[in-house]
């Protein structure tokens, strides 16, 4: 009984002889052997730089903003562009755990449990910034709105920075809710396992009392479906806001009509560069090749050179709205400060168009889309480029405003600004070798789902289906099982 | 809560398995439920089970979320407070879009999943019985409760026959209970009939 038939041209999504049981093992056998010394080591790192950005942090709390190099003119520098950073990061787990289940793209279930993962701990990242960037931390809960003794003063629900806290907030909790039910069923699994009681006990208590019964599946699956709608229209929502906070405003640069669709485009752009970097080394260290497929690389390539030509067409279009506005502040700000090689920040901007439009076009080759090294490569200079798009849209915008005699002294990060910023790269890797270790990090359960149509050894065997005539294939069953089963409802 | 008994056939294929909960449903055995380490789809159908309708209650979430949204703000910049912003209007609705809608998806995503633990009885802690460890792994378990008519002897038979590899008689908690895999803290330990 075949619930779905999927046509050989195809590529296979699990590749290797597998059945059920075989993916349970490959899937979870890393989760209850020791860990490796090249885990060990990664894992030491991340907490050294995670601690080096909680003393960065510290300074910071301890002795005020001034620790870091901002100053009256450039009032964002790093933070904000960090933040901006990680949360678009974010986006493409999202991005594939919601809008491919959609759209019914069988290869997210090899990616989507580790892309949900690292949107989880981008957007815990990119919290930290906008919080600290508050100076007095400790009544960062002035945001929220809730009667007070103050009035009540209520926070200003028309300012694009409140729809970012409303947004943001509510980001990681549908990310995290989502990513959480989907783990149920597999932390089961693990509880089914395990052979000491420790594991069992740990797992048995995450997996909430979870049987796989078909009551519980029926509800799962349309609980899944639900959030993965109510995600789509979130994620594209969450980068939109996050652009207004810029665009809202008046200043040349940042006042963009674009901005939306562009800020989401890249979004998704640098997200899927990280999910790349991640993946390849998570294939690599627990040999899952066989279920991230190069198939899936090529795909997320794909996804890589189309937002990052998106990406590339808004940069020109700005700077052809540069000159068409007749505006000489906004054409100002996009021919001199950004696109002009020798202006104090002209590197960046070229930066960011060698690594985000120029470097990215290697993907219209399939060689090139199907070769780990590469795709390493470049999902690092993407992320660089990405790093550099958000810098020149807040530095270069800033720096020289309306008023020559505010124009600022060039802006360079502090040692502890920088320090925050490698603190939140130790946060993300410590939670993700955690993550990497103690869950599964491919979607046993959604795996299986696909394997029956989509593996290996089972399209083989259904291969002979697509010589048979239409006739025959309508007449052999296949196909209208579950009309079968309506009629034994 | 009660203990029962049940009669457990284990199947190692999605194929075998179609046909069998279709013969048993034929010959009049309960079906207390069928236990798959994945969602197979159309399965809820096969074994009779209505839609579920946890969408509509996601949807009444939602809707709460907006209505919750709109009337504080309203109230707020209208009524209790109503701030002067550049002398715009104090009733700015297209400003108040971006918190609504993300307070609508917030409502309906934790009302979800909130219900659906609910529904499912699921929490940290709650332990149910497993009547087959490879439940979560690779089998499709097929648990049938007995009454006292029941021949489970000819029941066990019937699910070899169906395409079942493993038969078994079990006499378990039908409900969950509390623990943490190492204590069992029994809620309703002091009712141990047998209802079969």
């Amino acid at each position: 009984m075949h619930l779905k038939y999927e046509s050989q041209l195809r590529e296979p999504l699990v590749n290797g002889n597998k059945d059920y049981h075989q993916v349970t093992e490959d899937i979870l056998r890393p989760i209850e052997a020791k860990p490796s010394k090249l885990w060990y080591i990664g894992f030491y790192i991340a907490v050294c730089l995670l601690m080096f950005g909680v003393y960065s942090v510290y300074r910071e709390v301890t002795y005020g903003i001034g620790q870091w190099n901002l100053n009256k003119t450039i009032g964002w520098g790093w933070d904000i562009t960090n933040f901006v950073w990680w949360v678009g990061i974010g986006h493409a787990g999202t991005l594939i755990s919601a809008v491919l289940l959609l759209f019914r793209q069988g290869w997210r279930t090899g990616v989507n449990r580790a892309a949900e993962a690292m949107t989880i701990f981008a957007v815990m990242c990119a919290g930290q910034f906008p919080i600290f960037h508050m100076g007095r931390v400790w009544m960062a809960f002035f945001v929220m709105p809730y009667p007070n003794s103050r009035g009540p003063l209520w926070v200003n629900f028309n300012s694009p920075l409140l729809w970012d806290v409303f947004a943001i907030s509510t980001y990681f909790t549908v990310s995290l809710l989502f990513w959480y039910s989907g783990l149920l069923p597999d932390f089961a699994s693990i509880r089914d396992r395990a052979k000491t009681k420790l594991r069992q006990k740990l797992y048995g208590t995450a997996a909430f009392g979870w049987t796989g019964s078909t009551k519980h599946w029926q509800r799962h699956e349309s609980l899944s479906l639900v959030l993965a709608g109510l995600s789509t229209p979130l994620v594209l929502s969450v980068h939109t806001i996050v652009s207004f906070d810029f665009a809202t405003s008046v200043i040349p640069g940042w006042h963009t009509t674009i901005f939306p669709p562009y800020f989401v485009a890249g979004a998704i752009f640098s997200g899927f560069a990280m999910v790349q970097s991640l993946l390849l080394i998570v294939r690599k260290v627990f040999g899952l090749e066989d279920y991230i497929t190069l198939g899936h690389i090529e795909a997320m390539n794909k996804v890589i050179v189309l937002t990052g030509s998106v990406v590339g067409i808004a940069y020109l279009t700005e700077l052809f709205m540069g000159w068409y506005s007749q505006n000489k502040y906004e054409g100002y700000t996009f021919w001199y400060s950004r696109a002009y090689l020798f202006s104090p920040y002209g590197w960046s901007y070229w930066g960011m168009m060698t690594c985000n439009v120029l470097s990215p076009q290697i993907f219209w080759f399939r060689k090139m889309r199907r070769n780990v090294y590469v795709t390493f490569f470049m999902s690092i200079i993407v992320n660089v480029g990405m790093w550099f798009e958000r810098f020149v849209i807040i530095v270069t915008s800033l720096y020289r405003d309306y008023l020559p005699s505010s124009w600022s002294v060039y802006y360079s990060p502090s040692t502890w600004e920088i320090g925050f910023y490698l603190g939140t790269f130790g946060l993300f890797f410590t939670c993700f070798f955690l993550f990497a270790k103690y869950f599964p990090v491919i979607a046993v359960a959604e795996i299986k789902y696909v394997l029956k149509t989509t593996g290996d050894n089972y399209k083989e065997k259904m291969g002979h289906l697509e010589r048979v005539s239409s006739e025959v294939f309508a007449h052999s069953g296949h196909g209208h099982t579950t009309v079968d089963n309506h009629a034994a409802g | 809560m009660a203990k029962k008994k049940f009669v457990v056939g284990c199947f190692d294929d999605e194929e075998v398995l179609f046909p069998a909960v279709k013969k048993v449903r034929r010959a009049g055995y309960k079906l207390h439920d069928i236990y798959t380490p994945f969602a197979v789809h159309g399965l809820d159908h096969a074994m009779g089970l209505r839609e579920t309708s946890i969408h509509t209650a996601g949807f009444i979430y939602g809707i709460t979320g907006t209505t919750t949204a709109l009337s504080c703000i309203s109230w707020i910049l209208t009524k209790d407070w109503p701030l002067n912003i550049g002398g715009k209007p104090h009733f700015a609705l297209p400003a108040w879009i971006p918190i609504t809608f993300e307070l609508t998806v917030m409502f309906a995503a934790v009302g979800m999943v909130l219900t659906f633990c609910y529904l499912c009885q699921l929490a940290p802690f709650v332990k149910k019985h497993h009547f087959h460890a490879r439940a979560t792994d690779d089998l499709f378990v097929m648990v049938i409760e007995c009454t006292e008519k029941t021949n489970t002897d000819d029941l066990k038979a019937f699910l070899t026959n169906s395409g079942a590899i493993e038969t078994d008689l079990q006499i378990a908690e039908a409900d969950w209970w509390v623990g943490s895999y190492d204590k069992d803290e029994m809620p309703f330990e002091g009712k141990k009939e047998i209802a079969a």
